[in-house]
């Protein structure tokens, strides 16, 4: 606890989201929906920075977790009118579930597998939401009956508010003693079994606690947006904008991934005048990060002050 | 007489499954890369041809012809601009490096994808039959174009069994798939390798590409499908084995159609998924894999 409190990147974190915190004083409602929408996917970044910035797993399907909590709550909601906290937390536990049982035998595998397994996983729950379109309203999504909020400002404070949480939870983490015996069995797994350290239960962890982050932010932007769509949460663009969120923000920080998800989305919004030709501008901005920078926007501050 | 339409039909898309499965684990076995751009080049090559077949007038034949060239010029690209330069970048350890590639062929699969849109749109296109017609076998009607496609998919496997085991470039590909540093130690230039394997990857995604738009049509959004697909059947044939993905591509193909003629086409692409995750529970390296 105290190594968290002791670091300057969290208190820094927190002033921004202070300064962030009166943005709705003098934005407008659009821009301030953008980054409300942001700051959701900033959860969702930081839950696959921990998994792959820690324990060294590319999950190349975030939005399996995301669209499991989502589409969970969605349909609680809408088909037993549970309130909207307690349909939040059922989908994180169902979240949960998944994740585990994707977990369980993804991580017995090395190497490239797991990765395509959890691709796999969201190919197949992609399939399954449209095929049981009378439950889950196929492609076109379903609406469901709360929403959080109606004002901007509300849903701008909501999403900064649990954005801050979230982050100060998962950041805490990574510099738990969990977070560093991630770290360890991420980069060099030989070498954490040796000390002792059971890598894959770690593993594991870090993947429920990946999975329930997921699956709560995915049922809070359900409740955001007022539908549950294939489109917004289980795509595999989406999960592709995660991971490139993470990687351009710089893997391994936490904060970080939040931040890349922030400077994407507010890109993304620049360059919509470009039309068809946004994502494609974006995904070649990214291929040069990786080429180029592949520490990232704060790896890269992070190295620049520790050789000064 | 349905099973022989199924019998038929089955074999003509799994022959394309296994051409495009072939290449996809081909470039695997050899250099390590799970290139998730597949769907990319197969797609750049289907859309050329097409264009250049239709629009610019230049016959089906030539415009396949040059619909394969594209799908090489796609993989060369893909090679020399995405996977080379990460692999031998310093700015990236080395255990990171295949998590980084994978990445990176992503995000040029999209752009691949996306550029095609802007240029072509989404709309799906079919490229006329090479050879027109129908015939009768057993009385079912097939497209001639039908059986020519498993014929070529046919003859290029062939061609390609011929250069792996007969020729010598063929079998130090082989041998760089098994051990690439022993086969530097005998004086081989890896680099080499690489590009031949990176070619006949080119020619085989190409001329799957192609065909596939002659056959059920191409789009941009068949991008990441295509790309799915061909890697489930490499995970279930076994990552690295030819073999492998050739047999699983027969068995994914053929769930598939007897899944579209007898259940419904929407519910096409689960049971292939559903053995995928069984396989990957039971036995992760599939039927044939080595690892």
């Amino acid at each position: 606890m105290k190594n968290l409190f002791r670091s300057r990147m969290l208190w820094v974190a927190l002033a921004v989201a202070a300064v962030a915190a009166t943005l709705p004083w003098w934005l407008s409602a659009y821009v301030l929906g953008i980054l409300t929408l942001a700051y959701y996917f900033g959860v969702f970044s930081m839950a696959w920075d921990l998994l792959f910035g820690f324990a060294g797993e590319v999950n190349f399907g975030p939005t399996f977790l995301i669209g499991l909590g989502a589409y969970t709550a969605a349909i609680i909601d809408a088909n037993w009118g549970w309130s909207i906290p307690l349909c939040v937390i059922a989908g994180g536990l169902v979240a949960l579930v998944g994740g585990l049982l994707l977990a369980l035998p993804a991580l017995r595998l090395r190497g490239p597998y797991f990765g395509l397994v959890t691709l796999v996983a969201v190919l197949l729950l992609q399939n399954s939401i449209v095929i049981f379109a009378g439950v889950t309203g196929g492609e076109i999504g379903m609406m469901v009956p709360d929403v959080m909020s109606v004002s901007a400002e509300s849903n701008y404070w909501i999403a900064l508010a649990f954005l801050v949480i979230c982050a100060v939870l998962l950041f805490g983490l990574s510099r738990s003693a969990l977070g560093l015996i991630l770290q360890a069995s991420g980069q060099d797994p030989t070498g954490a079994q040796a000390l002792g350290f059971n890598v894959t239960r770690h593993k594991l962890v870090a993947f429920c606690v990946s999975a329930v982050f997921s699956g709560v932010a995915g049922a809070m932007l359900v409740f955001y947006q007022g539908t549950a769509s294939v489109g917004t949460v289980i795509d595999i663009g989406v999960g592709v904008q995660i991971i490139i969120a993470a990687v351009l923000g710089g893997r391994r920080t936490i904060l970080g991934a939040a931040l890349g998800a922030i400077v994407l989305i507010v890109a993304s919004e620049f360059l919509r005048p470009l039309g068809q030709l946004n994502t494609f501008v974006v995904a070649a901005v990214a291929l040069a990060v990786i080429l180029f920078f592949p520490d990232g926007l704060l790896g890269n501050l992070l190295k620049a002050k520790e050789q000064t | 007489m349905l099973w022989l339409q199924i019998l038929i039909d089955g074999f003509a898309i799994s022959s394309l499954y296994a051409l495009g499965a072939i290449g996809f684990t081909l470039i695997f076995g050899v250099s390590g890369v799970l290139n998730l751009a597949h769907g990319g080049v197969m797609v750049v090559a289907a859309l050329t041809g097409w264009a250049l077949a239709s629009h610019f007038g230049l016959g089906t034949w030539l415009g396949t012809l040059v619909g394969v060239l594209a799908g090489l010029v796609s993989a060369y690209v893909t090679w020399l601009l995405v996977v080379r330069p990460i692999q031998r970048s310093r700015a990236i350890p080395s255990e990171e490096k295949e998590i980084f590639v994978l990445t990176g062929t992503l995000l040029w699969g999209i752009m691949i994808q996306e550029g095609l849109a802007y240029l072509f749109s989404d709309n799906p296109v079919t490229m006329r039959p090479l050879i027109s017609g129908v015939a009768l076998i057993g009385g079912v009607r097939t497209p001639i174009n039908e059986i020519m496609i498993a014929v070529l998919c046919w003859i290029v496997i062939g061609l390609l069994w011929l250069f792996v085991n007969r020729t010598r470039a063929g079998k130090a590909l082989l041998a760089a798939s098994m051990n690439p540093r022993g086969l530097t130690l005998l004086g081989f230039e890896l680099s080499r390798v690489y590009f031949i394997a990176w070619t006949i990857y080119g020619v085989l995604a190409g001329v799957a590409g192609v065909l596939l738009a002659s056959f059920l049509g191409v789009s941009t959004n068949n991008v990441g499908q295509l790309t799915a697909s061909a890697f489930s059947i490499v995970v279930l044939g076994g990552l690295g084995s030819v073999s492998g993905s050739l047999m699983a591509a027969y068995v994914v193909g053929y769930l598939e159609t007897l899944t579209a003629y007898l259940i419904a086409p929407t519910v096409r692409p689960l049971p292939a998924l559903l053995l995928l995750v069984l396989v990957v529970y039971v036995r992760p390296q599939g039927f044939l894999g080595r690892r």
